[in-house]
């Protein structure tokens, strides 16, 4: 463990500084960030209120709304003549989101990280491949800077050019991968390209994160690649990668850096917090950011939260894999539909790959969801038969899982994009 | 006697099977023989080619999902009932057709008639014995 004395801290330890964190926090926003002071003042708040960690629950909750309406620099606390750095989210949903860091914040992000990659069985002695994009995308520099401060190598390779990251993988002798679960998939797909077995490769462990996959695909991730691979978490808004982190123990979920990002679970209709257990919407307060903290700021991320002990020691809490995305939901003919399930669905059937994307139309007042699923040599025959069957048994299968009847479409190989970074399997071509 | 083919996944997309033959000209690759068969979202083209390693390869290469299949080529005269012979004996016997297709050689005397069977041993067998004419994939090629 990296600091052993925070990660094993009993509950209540660690409940006391999380109060003395949250209150000095509340304060401070207070004082310096206009818009939080506006919100404390509408909802009647004093930042002498919070007494105990419970009176969390009074704040107002922070959205991805509000974090635009203050575009660029509007919710940093701290001079910019603090700020050393910024990063941006891509915009895909709307405008971008911009969030900057002090150089102390710098310093707890390389920290935090180094933490988790600790937590994954890296050490000083690994030659690290990192290839989450380099850029204002917070994965790469930020995981860049924990492998720097934990002591390993990085090999700074950033997304693109798989034919290239392989050899390098192999020449290098790579031991932990970093990357996108789908991009780790592509390297798969590079590597027999050119004709390198895993087996050739030393990697050990790939950390895997950025974008919701579920436990087939780790299967398949750790089968192809010859490694065990682990979930990340983390999000720009929060601090970037390194907010939590699975340990070896990988079926008890990841480990929240709670010393640093105060977890919650929320219902998103109601927006009353929810016992540990409980599935709904993860909300995080940073508590030891400085330039860009937030309170209770909602990810739209859905998970759950454990505090029972996990085998490796630690006592912090720990989050479910984040299965969907309370803005992914696709609600097709009034079912709530998950990417996460068809992918589910897609790994149980011999020889699919999870490559898919999912396209949904309306024809008149009717929705039409389509499942778009590249044929792999596995699957494929010179029989139309036997492609129109594996096509009904998808079809059927999906009807089976979640009750909605979808047109299955093959398509050729990799052409579904495979992104560097997140992949995209939802297209909504409807016009609501 | 087997004839191998080589099938090749084609999306229902503009340029796909010009993209395949531009691939197969470029490596050097002639196609003997060829039929598409077609869905309304996807199709399979099936070639008989002279170097089917290669094509194989170099479709692959560039990105198609490619597989290799087993069919038998029956050589018949060039005239009327020559197909229907060869069908009387495969369903006399049980065995049904999955996909076939014919292409007549440079001589114009004989027809070769391609055929992929539910039970490929069984109809060679078969085809033997009533005195058909089978041919090779070296053979087709030198036709």
């Amino acid at each position: 463990m990296w600091v052993e004395e925070i990660e094993t801290l009993p509950r209540s330890g660690l409940d006391s500084i999380q109060l003395k964190r949250l209150q000095a926090l509340v304060h401070r926003v207070y004082d310096k960030v206009q818009p939080y002071r506006n919100k404390m003042d509408q909802a009647g708040i004093r930042p002498d209120a919070i007494r105990t960690l419970a009176d969390l629950r009074k704040l107002p909750f922070t959205t991805k709304d509000d974090l635009r309406a203050s575009y660029p620099f509007g919710l940093f606390a701290t001079p910019m003549d603090d700020v050393i750095r910024v990063h941006a989210s891509s915009g895909t949903t709307g405008q971008s989101t911009v969030v900057g860091y002090t150089a102390s914040d710098i310093n707890l992000w390389a920290t935090v990280m180094a933490r988790c990659l600790t937590m994954a069985g890296v050490t000083r002695g690994d030659m690290v491949h990192n290839a989450y994009g380099y850029g204002l995308f917070t994965g790469g520099l930020g995981a860049h800077y924990g492998i720097e401060a934990l002591g390993a190598t990085v090999i700074p390779v950033s997304g693109g050019n798989s034919r290239r990251q392989v050899t390098i993988m192999r020449d290098f002798g790579s031991t932990v991968l970093l990357s996108t679960p789908s991009y780790a998939l592509n390297l798969a797909d590079a590597m027999a390209d050119v004709g390198i077995t895993a087996a050739e490769l030393r990697l050990r462990v790939g950390i895997h994160g950025a974008e919701p996959w579920s436990e087939s695909m780790r299967e398949e991730v750790e089968r192809k690649l010859g490694i065990k691979a682990v979930d990340i978490y983390g999000l720009s808004e929060i601090i970037g990668p390194g907010v939590a982190m699975e340990c070896l123990h990988t079926e008890h979920g990841m480990h929240i850096l709670e010393d640093n990002f105060l977890p919650e679970i929320i219902d998103p209709d109601t927006m009353e917090p929810l016992p540990y257990g409980e599935a709904g919407e993860l909300v995080f307060t940073t508590l030891t950011k400085e330039a860009f903290p937030l309170i209770r700021y909602r990810t739209k991320d859905i998970s759950r939260l454990f505090l029972e002990p996990c085998g490796c020691g630690r006592t912090l809490v720990r989050m479910e894999k984040v299965t969907g995305r309370t803005d992914d939901m696709l609600i097709i003919r009034g079912v709530n539909v998950f990417p996460s399930q068809v992918e589910q669905v897609l790994v149980g059937i011999e020889g699919v790959e999870p490559h898919y994307q999912i396209e949904v139309t309306r024809d008149g007042n009717l929705d039409i969801m389509a499942v778009l699923v590249e044929v792999s040599e596995h699957i494929f025959s010179d029989e139309i038969k036997v492609l129109e069957n594996l096509s009904r048994k998808i079809q059927a299968d999906i009807k089976d899982m979640l009750g909605v009847t979808c047109k299955v479409k093959l398509v050729e190989p990799r052409s579904i994009q495979r992104s560097e970074g997140k992949a995209q399997r939802v297209i909504d071509k409807r016009k609501l | 006697m087997r004839v191998e083919q080589i099938a090749v996944f084609l999306e229902n997309k503009s340029g796909r099977l010009a993209e395949i033959t531009r691939i197969l000209a470029e490596n050097d690759v002639n196609i003997r023989a060829l039929s598409v068969a077609d869905t309304a979202d996807f199709g399979i083209l099936r070639l008989i080619v002279d170097k089917v390693d290669k094509a194989k390869e170099s479709l692959r290469a560039g990105g198609f999902t490619v597989g290799k299949t087993n069919v038998v080529a029956v050589e018949v005269p060039d005239r009327s009932g020559g197909l229907a012979s060869v069908l009387k004996e495969i369903n006399e016997v049980g065995i049904n057709v999955e996909y076939m297709y014919a292409f007549v050689n440079k001589s114009g005397e004989n027809a070769v008639l391609i055929f992929r069977f539910d039970e490929m041993d069984k109809a060679i067998d078969v085809l033997r014995d009533k005195g058909f004419t089978l041919l090779s994939g070296a053979q087709i090629c030198a036709l």
